[in-house]
C-alpha cells in the first residue's frame, strides 16, 4: 500500500493551508442535526397506522374473506400457485434461463389449503360435531368432487352479499363448504384465526409468514394500501402513510415499475409486468455497480469537468489570488 | 398527520407533497451550499508549512 | 543489571504488532487523522454534507438504542416511545437527505480523482447497505406499513432467489438484522470511509494543468 502519509505531504506541497477545526465542526453538526430532528419530532411526530388483522378483514369484508379461503382450497390464490420458496405449484418469475426463484428449492413450505383453512378448522372442530363431520366429508371426498364444490361456491360468492357479518349465497350444491366457511369466518371474526395462523401450535413465535401470506391473498390489505398510495403502480415504494415523507431514495427503483416494458403485459425482449421484479432487480444491480465504478466510466466521469458546479465550489482557487502584501 | 396527503400527477410521475418538499428542499439546500459564503478562519494568512 | 536497552535498529524479530503499528504510522499518522488545518480551497458549505451525514447517523443510532432497549412494542403504546420513534424516523430522513447531498457534491467535484476511487466505491456501498438497513427498519415497525411492505417486497426477494434466506415476512429475522447486524455493517463501512478520506486528504480542485485523472 502506498505510503499515504508521505504522499499527503507531497500532494499538498505548495498548497496554502488554513486553520480548520474538524472536531468543532463535528460537535456543531451533532448539535445542529439534533435540533432539527428534535423540532421535527415534536411538531410532526411519526407515522403509525395500526396493522390490519384477519379479524378486521373478516368483519369488514366477509365476502372477500370467504372468497379467499375458498380460493385457498381450490388452489387458485396467489400463494397457492406461487412457486418457490413456498411450493412447487408455480414456476415463479424468470427471464429466459435466469430464474433464481427456482434455484433454491421449497425452503419455506406452505400448503395453502392446509395451513390457512383445514388446520385451523380442525382445531376449531373441538367440541363442534357439525364442523367435525363437515371436515370429514371434505377430507373423504375425491379431489374431483372437491373441485366441483369450490368451483360452484366461488361462482356463487362472486354474487354473494354480506348480512349481519355473515355471507349469503344463493342455493346450490357446495358440499360441506358452507359449514366449513361459516365456521372459519366465525373464528376469524372473533380474532382466533390471527392467533392460530401466527402461533400454529407453538407458543413463542416471531415469524408472521402464514398470516401475512393469507392476508396478501385477499383484497382487503391492498384496498387499504391503495388509499395510502402504497401500491406498486402508484410509485408505492416511495410513499408513506399519512402526511410523512416516504423513502425518496427509492425513486429510481420504483420508477421502473411505472414504465415500459415493466408496466406492460407484452413488454420487450422477454421483460414484462409478470417478471418485472426480477428484471428490475437485475437492472438496479447493474446500475448500482455502475455507480460504484463511475471513476472508470468515460463520459460519466467527465461530466463533472464539463459542468461548472465545481467552479462555484472552488471559486477561491480559480479566482485571481489575493495575497497580503 | 395520519390522514391522507396530496399527490401530484405530472405525466407518468405520481409524487406526494411531503416527498416533493424533501426533494425540492434538497435542491435548494445544495444550491445555497454552492453560493453561500464560507467562514474563513485563516483569511489573509499566507502561511505555508 | 537489566538496564533499558535502546531499541534495536535492524534485525528485529518478525513482529506482526510492529508491522501493524508501522503501517498505521505510515498510512494514517495522527497529523493526517486529526489535522487542524486544511487546504485553503476547502472553503465551501458543500464540504459540510459529509460530516452532517455522520451527525445524522449518530442520532439514528442513539434513538435506535433507546427503542431497542425498550423493545419493539413500546413506541406504539407510549407517548415517550412515540417521541423516540419520531427522533429515529426524522434522523433517518436527514441521514439520507445529507448523504445524497454529499454524493451530489462529491460527484460534481469528481472526488474519486488522485487515487480516491476506492473511497468513492465504499461510499456507494454505504449507500446500498444503508438502504438495506432502512428497509429492515421499515419491516420492523409492526404496523400497517410494515405489513404491506413485507407482502409486496417478498415478491422481489423471491424473484431474486433470496426470499428464503431473507424472509421479509419473518419479523424476528428482520428485527435482528436491523438492530444488530446491519448497523454494525454500516458503522464499519463508515469508519473505513472516513479513514480513507483522512489517509489521502481532500482531493485537489479540478485543474486542466494537472490533477483531473484518477
Amino acid at each position: 500500500m502506498k505510503a499515504m502519509g508521505a504522499t499527503q505531504e507531497e500532494y499538498y506541497r505548495g498548497v496554502r493551508m488554513v486553520p480548520y477545526d474538524l472536531v468543532k465542526e463535528l460537535v456543531l453538526a451533532l448539535a445542529g442535526v439534533g435540533v432539527i430532528a428534535l423540532v421535527a419530532s415534536v411538531i410532526l411526530s411519526s407515522p403509525d397506522v395500526a396493522p390490519v388483522t384477519i379479524a378486521a378483514w373478516s368483519q369488514s369484508d366477509p365476502v372477500d374473506f370467504v372468497t379467499t379461503a375458498t380460493g385457498e382450497l381450490a388452489g387458485s390464490t396467489t400463494s397457492a400457485g406461487y412457486g418457490n420458496p413456498y411450493n412447487t405449484d408455480g414456476s415463479g418469475q424468470a427471464w429466459g434461463p435466469i430464474a433464481p426463484q427456482k434455484w433454491f428449492g421449497t425452503r419455506i413450505p406452505i400448503d395453502s389449503a392446509g395451513t390457512f383453512v383445514i388446520q385451523p378448522l380442525q382445531r376449531a372442530s373441538t367440541g363442534n360435531p357439525d364442523l367435525g363431520s363437515a371436515l370429514d366429508t371434505w377430507q373423504k371426498a375425491s379431489s374431483d368432487q372437491q373441485g366441483k364444490w369450490t368451483d360452484a361456491y366461488a361462482k356463487a360468492l362472486a354474487k354473494a352479499t354480506a348480512k349481519d357479518g355473515k355471507v349469503v349465497v344463493e342455493d346450490g350444491d357446495y358440499g360441506s363448504l358452507p359449514v366449513m366457511m361459516s365456521n372459519l369466518l366465525a373464528v376469524a371474526q372473533a380474532g382466533g384465526l390471527d392467533g392460530l395462523l401466527q402461533i400454529n401450535g407453538r407458543f413463542y413465535q416471531t415469524d408472521y409468514t402464514p398470516a401475512l401470506l393469507f392476508m396478501g391473498d385477499g383484497g382487503y390489505l391492498s384496498a387499504q394500501a391503495e388509499q395510502w398510495n402504497l401500491l406498486g403502480n402508484q410509485w408505492g415504494m416511495m410513499n408513506e402513510t399519512g402526511r410523512f415523507p416516504g423513502q425518496t431514495w427509492l425513486w429510481l427503483y420504483t420508477m421502473w415499475y411505472q414504465v415500459f416494458p415493466f408496466n406492460n403485459e407484452t413488454g420487450f425482449l422477454g421483460l414484462n409486468s409478470s417478471n418485472a421484479d426480477l428484471g428490475i432487480i437485475i437492472l438496479m444491480t447493474l446500475l448500482t455497480v455502475a455507480l460504484a465504478v463511475v471513476p472508470f466510466i468515460p463520459v460519466l466521469r467527465d461530466i463533472p469537468r464539463w459542468v461548472p458546479i465545481h467552479r462555484l465550489i472552488w471559486r477561491d482557487y480559480y479566482a485571481p489570488k489575493r495575497r497580503s502584501a | 398527520m395520519d390522514s391522507p396527503t396530496t399527490y401530484f400527477h405530472w405525466g407518468f410521475i405520481v409524487i406526494s407533497l411531503p416527498n416533493v418538499l424533501v426533494i425540492a428542499g434538497m435542491i435548494v439546500l445544495f444550491a445555497i451550499a454552492l453560493v453561500a459564503p464560507f467562514p474563513r478562519g485563516g483569511e489573509g494568512h499566507d502561511g505555508r508549512r | 543489571m537489566d538496564a533499558a536497552k535502546p531499541p534495536v535498529a535492524v534485525d528485529e524479530p518478525d513482529s506482526w504488532t510492529l508491522r501493524v503499528r508501522q503501517a498505521i504510522e505510515k498510512n494514517l499518522p495522527m497529523d493526517n487523522f486529526l489535522p487542524h488545518r486544511q487546504p485553503f480551497y476547502v472553503g465551501s458549505w458543500v464540504y459540510v454534507f459529509g460530516v452532517i451525514t455522520i451527525a445524522a447517523l449518530v442520532w439514528v443510532v442513539v434513538s435506535g438504542v433507546v427503542l431497542a432497549f425498550m423493545g419493539p412494542q413500546w413506541w406504539h403504546d407510549s407517548g415517550v416511545g412515540r417521541f423516540f420513534n419520531s427522533l429515529h424516523f426524522w434522523s433517518v430522513q436527514l441521514f439520507f437527505i445529507f448523504m445524497v447531498l454529499h454524493l451530489w457534491g462529491q460527484y460534481f467535484m469528481a472526488g474519486w480523482r488522485n487515487g480516491r476511487a476506492a473511497t468513492w466505491a465504499i461510499g456507494v456501498v454505504i449507500f446500498g447497505v444503508s438502504i438495506l438497513t432502512a428497509f429492515t427498519g421499515y419491516l420492523s415497525q409492526q404496523n400497517f406499513d410494515s405489513q404491506f411492505i413485507a407482502v409486496n417486497a417478498k415478491d422481489a426477494m423471491n424473484a431474486g432467489g433470496v426470499g428464503a434466506f431473507f424472509n421479509v415476512l419473518n419479523f424476528g429475522q428482520m428485527y435482528g438484522l436491523h438492530i444488530m447486524l446491519l448497523p454494525i455493517g454500516v458503522t464499519i463501512l463508515v469508519v473505513w470511509h472516513i479513514v480513507m478520506v483522512r489517509a489521502r486528504g481532500v482531493v485537489k480542485p479540478i485543474d486542466p494543468e494537472g490533477g483531473i485523472r484518477s
